[in-house]
Formats: C-alpha cells, structure tokens, sequence
C-alpha cells in the first residue's frame, strides 16, 4: 500500500536501530538507570509492540506507554451512561467498534446490544447521519469519543445535520483534549519523563505550535511521530539525537502529513461546535482541568446530554483492576495481578485489555504471555517475602 | 478510530457537500473532503490526490515530496551507516 510499504523496510529498521545504539552509548543512561521516552498515543504503543520495536533498543530506553487511548481512559460512569441512551425504546445508538466491549458497571454496549438495545457500530459519524436520514422516527445518537483527531469529523457532522434541519440526530460529546493531559503527565509528581513521542494524528489537526510549551518549559525534546513501524523508529532515534546533540525542541518526523499550523479548515469546524469542559473524569488520572469539551450553546439542539436524561454518575474502577497505575506508567500491564488469566481481550476487566490500541491488549496480544506471567509470579513471590 | 488509513481520491461526488469517492486498497468509499479544501485546493483539484483517511473524512492531504524526504533522510542513514562500517572494517582490517 501506498505510503505504508515504504516506512515497513526491515533493513532500514535495523540501521535505525543500530544508529539508536551507537549514540546511545555515548550518553549517561543504562539499564537501571534508562532513558525514558513516553508514546503519548496508543497507536504508536501498538506499532511498537506488533513490529517488536522494543526489542530493537537498547537496555538504556524505557519507552513508557502513555495515556493516548480515548477508550482506555473513558471512565465506566460514561459507558453506563452510553448503556442508559441505548436502552430508550426510541433510540438508535451508534458508536465505533472500539467502544462495545468496554465495560460498564451495569454492562457493556455490546451486552445491552444483547439484551435487546438498539446499538448499531459504525465506521464514522457520518454513517449515524445516514442513520438518522433514513429513520427519521427515531433518535440517533452518535457516541462521540477521541481526542482532536475525531473532533473535526463529529464537528463537521453535526453542521451537516443542522443544515439539513435534521431534528432527530445528536452527539454525545466524549471528546477529550490532548495538550492538558501531556500537561498533567509532566506535572505528576510520580513520574519521570525525559522525552516524548507525539501523536501524529492529534497534530495532523492541532499543528506543532500547542507543543511548543514542552521543551520551552518543561526542557523536555518532543517529537511528533508517524505509525508505521519506521516512523516510530525514526522518532526515537530523532530524540535520542537531540540528547546526543544537547538539543531540545519540537521536531516533526512526520512531515508528509503534519503542517506546523495543523489543519485550519478541520480546526474551525471544532472552535465552532465545541467549548472546553473545565474538568473531564478520566478513568485511572482522576479529573483534569480543560481536558474535555462540550458542545456549545448554539447547537444545544444536537446535544445528547441536553436532549436526554444522562445520569452522568461516577463509578469507581473494580478495586483489584490496575489500570490507573498501568495508565500512569507506575507498573507494566503484566505486573497487575488480573493480567492474563483474569483480564484478558476475551474477557476484559478493564478498558486497557478492550481496545487494539490499550498497552494490556498489546501485551497480551503480542508479549511473550508465559514469560511476562512467570516474570509477575516471581516478582510476586519476592513481595511476599 | 485513531489511525488513518492511506487512500485516493478518485471523484468528487457532491461538490457542494464537499463528498468524494476514494479508493484505499482496491475498496471505494464515500468520504468528506472539508479538511483539505481549501481557497488555493478547490474540491475539484482533489481528485488524484493521496490523502490519510479517518473514520469518513479525507483528514490531510500526504505530501509526496516530504514522503520522499523523510524516505530520502532513512536512505542517508543506511549510507552514512555503511561509511561508518567500512571504516571500522577498515581500521580493524589494518590493525
């Protein structure tokens, strides 16, 4: 495929890999004390687990996996809230595949799909537009979930609807913000990051600029990062040339798709449709100021929340499910004790095991499971003692 | 939902709309081209290109030129690599 095959070469990945390690070795990291870069966005922390990423870098890397995953972090009080719009006897409920099996404290979209709810899975808001075109005695309501690379396509949707005058179509505004949650990780007193590797998609829309702030006050090298498995790989090497080099900047390795000034048409259609929430409830962070938006006043009309009764409680995570310190990079999903045998994407206890994108699934799908099992179990036997 | 997926335009179906057919992998579908139309790119200049295609909209157009440079800048590298190699081959060989 076009634009694909190229960044998938496996020669180039290991000059890559061999150029990471050359540098590397001139830098004061090691094993027990490594350099530690966060992929913000689960896209790229499923890239570097399918195309086995980590096993090409050094020792003295730890890449930590970040909380870039709209499904993961979506707290269960919002999946009950889903579950209680889709069991209205007059609505049809849409969403993406991701968010089915998330779970609930009731149940998940899919188990009330079971039970008889009308919940149909679509591939974009604007089949749920055609949804509502074609039942116009129904309500359709588009679960509207993901950081700014989905804002522009439910923004852009819902200025569709109201110029067709569609009267039973709405949204229910999940979308949650990126810049305030990089802020958030950098400001946690738990965690140390030296570096990291941004989402590509978030700033194919937002641009570098928003970025800006992470060298310039946090003196920390961003670089903002494609998804095949050569992009990924030229990121980190990109960082790891920053510290060799005693730079620390925004770069973009992703160029092809990224312009510094984002996308302007995709941005307006957001900045008219959406307002920021002053604090949104993640599942695992707790609540974050302006990490979330609202639809505005002015299209009240299309505004799932306004329109029904949302009960809009919040609902603790089960106690033994780690998510919130895997979300956090306070341990590895292996080291929870429900990874495997408990949680896993058959079965998923917590979100991180439901989406292709959460770290839990990619180290199920794609780790070594009896070792990283073995590996907990010993570790375990050692807390014991 | 987060990852795009490479396609090209091959119609502009509703202008207006701004709707146009795209072909990723051989599979048409009706996508939105708000987000790159733009004064200088009229919805009728968009058939032929390649853009990154997300959940229905055509979200970026992909840059031939910068895909090149970023493939060119990976290409360097194997080069520079190789230099590098055939020096420590070298000094090793004369040692």
């Amino acid at each position: 495929m076009k634009y694909v095959d190229e960044f998938r070469d496996p020669a180039l990945a290991r000059k890559l890999s061999q150029g990471i390690h050359d540098m590397m070795r001139q830098l004061p990291y090691d094993a027990k004390n490594p350099l530690q870069i966060m992929e913000f966005c689960g896209g790229h922390t499923h890239t570097i687990f399918r195309y086995g990423i980590e096993q090409m870098l050094p020792k003295s890397i730890e890449m930590v996996h970040g909380p870039g995953c709209p499904v993961c972090v979506l707290p269960m009080g919002r999946v009950d809230d889903c579950v209680a719009l889709a069991e209205r006897p007059d609505v049809i409920f849409t969403t993406f595949g991701d968010a089915m099996r998330v779970p609930g404290s009731r149940k998940s979209l899919l188990q009330a799909k079971a039970d008889g709810a009308d919940v149909r899975m679509v591939y974009s808001p604007l089949d749920a537009l055609q949804l509502a075109r074609a039942n116009p005695e129904r309500q359709v309501i588009f679960f509207a979930l993901g950081f700014e690379t989905t804002m522009p396509s439910t923004a852009l949707t819902l200025l569709q609807a109201k110029r067709e005058g569609l009267k039973n179509f709405s949204l229910f505004c999940n979308h949650i913000t990126s810049v305030p949650t990089v802020k958030a990780v950098l400001d946690s007193p738990e965690l140390r990051i030296d570096a990291f590797v941004a989402p590509g998609h978030v700033c194919m829309v937002l641009g570098e600029i928003p970025f800006e702030f992470i060298p310039r006050d946090y003196h920390k090298p961003i670089v903002i990062s494609g998804f095949e498995p050569l992009d990924v790989l030229q990121s980190i090497y990109l960082t790891v040339r920053q510290f060799a080099e005693g730079r620390c900047e925004v770069e973009n390795q992703y160029q092809r798709v990224v312009a510094r000034q984002g996308n302007p048409a995709g941005l307006e259609a957001m900045h008219e449709v959406f307002e920021l929430r002053e604090f949104f409830e993640w599942r695992g962070l707790g609540s974050i100021e302006n990490s979330g938006v609202r639809i505005r006043e002015a299209y009240a009309e299309f505004d799932a929340e306004r329109r029904f009764n949302v009960p809009n409680l919040q609902i603790a995570d089960p106690k033994s499910c780690q998510c919130g310190e895997v979300i956090k990079g306070l341990i590895r999903p292996w080291q929870c004790k429900l990874f495997g045998e408990v949680c896993n994407p058959q079965n998923p206890m917590g979100a991180l095991m439901v989406s292709s994108e959460g770290a839990c699934a990619a180290y199920y799908n794609f780790g070594d499971l009896p070792e990283l099992l073995e590996k907990r179990n010993q570790s375990d036997k050692t807390d014991a003692a | 939902m987060c990852l795009g997926i490479p396609g090209q335009i091959v119609a502009v179906d509703d202008p207006a709309r701004l709707m146009a057919t795209v072909d990723v992998s051989g599979v048409k579908r009706q996508v939105n081209i708000a987000c790159i139309v733009s004064d200088d790119h009229p919805a009728a200049a968009c058939v032929g290109d390649w853009v990154l295609v997300h959940v229905g909209f055509a979200m970026s157009r992909i840059d031939a030129e910068e895909a090149s440079k970023t493939l060119e800048a990976l290409a360097e590298l194997d080069e520079v690599q190789q230099e590098l190699d055939a020096i420590q081959h070298s000094a090793q060989a004369i040692r």
